[in-house]
């Protein structure tokens, strides 16, 4: 492939996706009064990272057994006030034991 | 009692410190899962460097996926243009919610700087921070992430598969980990959302069992089950209007 068309490529993928983060910012600038849209964007958050945790958790390792174990435990952790890195190292323990024992 | 995360954001001095330290953990997460984009972007011609710029610029994990495999084919411009449309397409309503976490008089390059830094994981911590967002949080997070994401796709395309697949499967967890460890919190504080998060996770696995749905792109899904779900639990569990509120009356 040339390289100019190469160029191209990139430079596409890296303006569209940033365009699509920032049309929000240029078009809501104020805080929002309509109770169902504050709500609703509210709840975004949460529930698209749920969406995108489970079964997706199941995928990425290599066993589903393991991104299971990982979830639940994960979960218990998460409840018992663990932070962002104690969290993240508890799920990647969790697997690693969990595949070397599977 | 307040959490651990409260006291320590009060006691931070700098918010850009605290971002740098909470992106830690997403930029471990994404070197490791950056090393198999490299191997992607390597099959779609891209130079170590051009992996390192491109990824640091874009820094969107399906969104490069899907980009660099259609590379691969040689799809037109406008397939591409259009695949990375509908696989970012969740960072409209994410910076949308955003909106609403700046102060009022946050300048307006500021906001748009942060919802250039949109990521899944820098969007999550950004949420979670608490009142009101401070911009210099998210730029610290995205300062570590994004070199670290950058990073490992440019590794990924040196190395290839020399990393250990059972440490890569170890490591790709860490940020389905982060995603946990900023969603239970909220669900304990507030039931609703806690509601919430329980049927996103049933319905995400159903749709992804169930013949009817398993089909549909997996971006696609995320977005129609996230407006659907939101707007029921907006409906039944609306939250306080009231500026500088982040929830339910009476909850901060």
């Amino acid at each position: 492939m040339e390289k100019t068309h190469l160029i191209i490529y990139l430079a596409i993928t890296i303006a569209v996706t940033n365009i699509i983060r920032i049309i929000p910012v240029t078009l809501i600038r104020k805080h929002i009064e309509n109770q169902f849209i504050r709500s609703f964007l509210y709840y975004v958050p949460y529930v698209t990272l749920a969406v995108m945790t489970f079964p997706a958790i199941m995928e990425a390792t290599g066993s589903p057994l393991a991104g299971a174990l990982a979830f639940v435990i994960g979960i218990a952790g998460a409840w018992l006030g663990l932070g962002l890195l104690p969290e993240a190292l508890l799920c990647c323990i969790v697997v690693l034991v969990a595949e070397f024992l599977l | 009692m307040q959490e651990k995360s409260d006291i320590a954001q009060k006691r931070a001095r700098s918010p850009f410190l605290l971002g740098l330290r909470d992106g830690i953990p997403i930029g471990l997460g994404y070197f490791a899962v950056a090393f198999s984009l490299g191997i992607i972007a390597k099959k779609a011609g891209l130079t170590a460097f051009a992996g390192f710029i491109c990824s640091l610029l874009t820094r969107a994990s399906a969104g490069e996926y899907g980009a660099y495999s259609l590379i691969s084919a040689e799809a037109t411009f406008a397939e591409l243009a259009l695949m990375c449309v509908i696989t970012n397409l969740r960072y409209l309503l994410m910076g949308a919610s955003l909106t609403q976490k700046f102060a009022p008089d946050t300048p307006q390059w500021k906001r748009i700087l942060v919802a250039c830094c949109i990521t899944d994981e820098v969007f999550g911590i950004s949420i979670a921070y608490k009142g009101y967002l401070a911009p210099s949080y998210t730029y610290g997070a995205m300062l570590i992430a994004g070199v670290l994401w950058a990073a490992g796709t440019a590794s990924g395309i040196i190395a290839g598969g020399a990393l250990p697949a059972n440490i890569v499967s170890a490591l790709s967890v860490a940020l389905y980990g982060m995603f946990i460890a900023i969603i239970i919190p909220p669900a304990k504080k507030d039931k609703a959302v806690l509601a919430a998060v329980l049927t996103g996770f049933i319905l995400s696995w159903l749709c992804s069992a169930l013949p009817l749905t398993s089909g549909i792109n997996s971006g696609t899904r995320t977005i129609i089950l996230t407006i659907a779900i939101s707007a029921a639990a907006a409906l039944l569990r609306p939250v306080s209007t009231k500026p500088g509120t982040f929830g339910p009356k009476g909850m901060q």
